[in-house]
């Protein structure tokens, strides 16, 4: 009985591999990291999810273009900004007799009402600013220094990363030290060092500075992949064919280190706007009358027995642009891992079965 | 067998490899000292260059405003440049070569030294208990995620982890100050698990084992019941009793938790088929329900400290004594598991007692009902408390920090120790193992989570470095006393030498941490030989 258990093991996987190679059939590496990233659900879902926030934050609040006094003025979607005040709703006007309470309805069964947002959906902060202008405004510092931080972390780690891995010797030697100095002080420490000497000149300068910190660990993975695929036989011929030490890493090394390069940038990035809204916490971050995301918990926490959506709402931000990007990263991981067997679904099972029946494979 | 591979392997390295790793290790050491020296290079310049400590003088009005700032300029030598204070620092600190280190002063004046020992205690509690927790809890959620690798329960795991990656500790620890302390103190009052509650947490319990276990959908049915089931009548029960205002354990449930961990143990570890190892184990339970008596006046005397040591070497000395009793040729399994049991007992009767001081430290003016606590990392006493009254309020401080730190890295863990099982799972050895006809318990417990293990031994260690950064975080939001709160401190007064004097601790544990990673890799796994390749 374990015999015949086993045989049928084996022939279920030669099965399952003559499917997978069908499916691989006349593509190019790059299509296939795509089927195979198109294909992890919870990644595609993620994808969507964090365009559309993306999108509906970015447009909610006026932009204003030009110099200061006499603005190019693009509308967005609400009809406050962030540093707008409008009379704070109080008293009557809030059922629950709380100031400045959430006037969103999106349980449109239990009051009959429908949905709507209502005058101040998100509430609003003490002296009136409504809520949901400011999570706005928030939402897209805490998106801007993520992009920020992501794309030169990605840039300098890669850089100093590939000039390590394929030159080694000395030049190595030098760079991964300068790794060691700052991967050694935990990184809230600089972020916070950093933070508090220059978080008043803006978010974007912050993140600037952020991400001269950030690359370290990237570049000790890229340095990794250049090591070993730098003793690779297909870089041999390439030397011989007289290629150039750039032709070498840009061509022949880059383009196989990507899948490592791609995968930890997306998780820094989710690390970074969780570094950023810690330090605008501690108050070593972005600092008032900007507003990020951390900054608002921040002044809020206090309030949460009396007025929770003042919390939670910056909170739920912050979670959904972490969470998107992290299930992207994993799908990504999975995309570029050759290893990687996706799980066969119930009718591709049923086709191996048939083939096998048939003897297709057996 | 695996083990005897094992036991030679080590003494083989040993031999061979002493000279080679003590020559590791300096070198190591070396790098280290250096490595020191250019982050606190960085560091120093970098704050020093961006700081003003006159700010605030420059802006005062007092009368003798000027004479003020030239004694802070002379005090701190602000009329040197950075780089050149920052080598009077560096002088002081090399101190420590000939026994005499001076990290300068606070500007409170106090010795930068002592104000980070007094932190230190505080700090490395908070770390230590929610690594611990941490790593136990992550690895055995990660290995049966791994075992029921695209169950519901593996979904719902990896879901859960990325959840946890993407929490701000901030925000977790609010949440948690307000549903586990203020409205859990409220409900410790009366104590009273109200019916939906008792129907929602069972129903929990239910899916939660349904999902491990899985099967066909009737086993999945009949597990979710009795599970629902049990759970219901347990929560009732302790409803009913208002055990959770007056907590206690006793002889009975401790004898019935102890026979619950001997089986426990003795499955993991070899095995429910080993009848002297289950004896022995069985017999401990025994001896653990009587040593309970003599316990109780030996924990409760003037020196609790000493209660405890004398009740754990007797566990140990039982255990063995009852191991050579039952053991034949199988000495060693039989007192491993021995030990682990009679511990694991040891400990329940430690958490007896601490559940006997819960009344008088509930009812003390001090904590006034509200036992846990948000704020502080213990109670001021006004009154005159006993030993367990102060180990419980330690304690019941340390719960929500602990908790937020440990759902934060945790998730860490889950992954990472999935992942590895996985890919040990699939190595040739496992295939081996089984083929050769071993047992499912043998090949997951021996080959496959020992295997796990050894990879998961540099991020247990790596993983430090990152929760001390949690913890400042965590300080923060609980008010505690430590690490976090000097370095905000120091930042925030402009206080160049406590900066220091923190980032050089904080760092020197992060490379130390790292140290510690590769020897102990090198170690476990005789195919990576620490200082080769140069």
């Amino acid at each position: 009985m374990a015999k015949r258990n086993e045989k049928v093991e084996i022939l279920k996987e030669a099965n399952e591999n003559a499917i997978f190679n069908k499916e691989t059939e006349g593509l190019s590496q790059g299509q296939i990291v795509l089927r195979r990233f198109f294909r992890h659900r919870a990644a595609m879902i993620s994808v969507v999810v964090l365009f559309t926030l993306i999108a509906v934050v970015y447009t909610a609040l006026d932009w204003r273009i030009g110099n200061e006094k006499d603005p190019y003025i693009i509308p967005g979607w609400w009809k406050y900004g962030f540093e707008d005040m409008p009379e704070l709703r109080y008293g009557a006007d809030c059922i629950d007799g709380s100031i400045g309470c959430p006037t969103i309805d999106a349980v449109p069964l239990l009051d009959g009402d429908g949905v709507s947002l209502g005058e101040h959906p998100f509430g609003q902060d003490d002296i009136g600013r409504d809520y949901l202008a400011l999570v706005m405004r928030g939402a897209q510092r805490s998106i801007l220094v993520m992009f920020i931080i992501g794309a030169i972390a990605a840039t300098l780690g890669t850089i100093i990363g590939s000039i390590a891995g394929y030159f080694r010797g000395w030049v190595d030697a030098i760079l991964m030290r300068l790794v060691d100095f700052i991967i050694t002080v935990p990184v809230i420490i600089i972020g916070s060092v950093i933070g508090f000497h220059f978080g008043n000149k803006g978010a974007a300068f912050l993140a600037l500075l952020l991400g001269l910190f950030s690359w370290t660990g990237l570049s000790r993975l890229v340095r990794g992949e250049f090591l070993t695929l730098r003793e690779r036989e297909f870089v041999d011929a390439s030397r011989v064919a007289g290629a150039s030490n750039r032709r070498i890493i840009f061509k022949h090394i880059l383009p196989n280190a990507v899948g490592v390069i791609i995968v930890s940038v997306t998780l820094l990035m989710s690390g970074a706007i969780l570094l950023e809204t810690a330090l605008s916490y501690l108050g070593f971050g972005v600092t008032s009358p900007d507003v990020s995301l951390g900054l608002l918990i921040s002044n809020y926490q206090d309030a949460f027995t009396t007025r929770p959506w003042l919390f939670w709402y910056p909170g739920i931000f912050i979670i959904i642009i972490a969470l998107c990007i992290n299930f992207i990263g994993d799908g990504l991981r999975d995309a570029f891992d050759p290893r990687q067997r996706r799980r066969l679904s119930r009718k591709e099972k049923a086709n191996a079965r048939a083939m096998q029946n048939r003897g297709e494979f057996a | 067998m695996p083990l005897e591979t094992c036991g030679s392997r080590s003494k083989l390295k040993l031999n061979v490899g002493g000279e080679e790793m003590f020559a590791y290790i300096l070198r190591r050491l070396g790098a280290l000292v250096v490595i020191l020296f250019g982050s606190s290079f960085l560091l120093y310049n970098l704050s020093a260059i961006s700081t003003d400590p006159l700010a605030d003088l420059r802006l005062s009005d007092a009368q003798n405003r000027d004479y003020l700032i030239q004694a802070l300029t002379r005090e701190l030598r602000l009329d040197l440049p950075p780089p050149l204070r920052y080598f009077i620092w560096l002088r002081g600190v090399l101190g420590i070569f000939v026994g005499n280190p001076n990290f300068g002063l606070t500007r409170e004046q106090q010795p930068v030294v002592d104000t980070i020992i007094e932190a230190i205690p505080t700090t490395i509690r908070l770390v230590a208990v929610a690594t611990i927790v941490a790593i136990v809890l992550g690895i055995a959620l990660g290995i049966t995620s791994a075992l029921r690798q695209y169950s519901r329960f593996d979904y719902g795991m990896t879901f859960f982890a990325f959840l946890l990656f993407s929490l701000p500790i901030f925000w977790v620890a609010v949440l948690l100050k307000q549903y586990l302390a203020i409205d859990f103190n409220d409900f410790l009052v009366t104590a009273k698990i109200s019916p939906p509650w008792i129907i929602g947490l069972s129903a929990l319990t239910g899916f939660f084992w349904a999902a491990i276990i899985s099967g066909s959908r009737r086993r999945v049915f009949m597990i979710f019941s009795v599970a629902f089931l049990a759970n219901a009548i347990f929560l009732s029960f302790l409803s009913a009793t208002e055990w959770l205002s007056y907590p206690r354990l006793g002889p009975v449930a401790i004898f019935i938790f102890s026979v619950g961990i001997a089986f426990g143990v003795t499955y993991l570890s070899v095995g429910l088929s080993d009848r002297n190892a289950l004896k022995s184990n069985l017999f401990m339970v025994l001896i653990g329900t009587i040593l309970y008596f003599p316990a109780q006046s030996l924990l409760d005397s003037n020196r609790p400290r000493v209660g405890i040591l004398t009740l754990l070497i007797a566990f140990l000395i039982s255990a063995v004594a009852v191991s050579f009793i039952f053991a034949r040729i199988d000495r060693g399994p039989v007192i491993r598991t021995s030990i682990i049991t009679s511990v694991l007992i040891w400990g329940l009767i430690l958490i007896d007692q601490m559940m006997q001081a819960w009344r008088p430290f509930v009812e003390s003016d001090d904590v006034n009902y509200r036992p846990v606590a948000t704020i502080g990392q213990s109670t001021i006493w006004l009154s005159e408390t006993s030993f367990w009254v102060r180990v419980l309020d330690f304690a019941m401080h340390l719960v929500l920090p602990t908790l937020a730190l440990t759902l934060i890295s945790f998730a860490g863990y889950i992954r990472f120790s999935r992942g590895t099982l996985l890919d040990v799972l699939n190595q040739d050895y496992i295939r081996t193992a089984r083929a050769k006809g071993l047992t499912e318990r043998t090949v997951i417990m021996r080959h496959a989570f020992r295997n796990t293990m050894i990879p998961l031994t540099t991020i247990m260690v790596g993983d430090v470095a990152g929760i001390v950064g949690g913890a400042i975080i965590t300080e923060r939001v609980f008010a505690w006393q430590g690490m976090g709160t000097l370095f905000n401190k120091a930042i925030n007064s402009f206080d160049l030498n406590l900066l220091m004097g923190v980032i050089l601790f904080l760092s020197t544990l992060a490379i130390l941490a790292n140290l510690v990673a590769d020897l102990l890799y090198s170690a476990l796994d005789p195919r990576i030989r620490v200082g080769a390749g140069k």
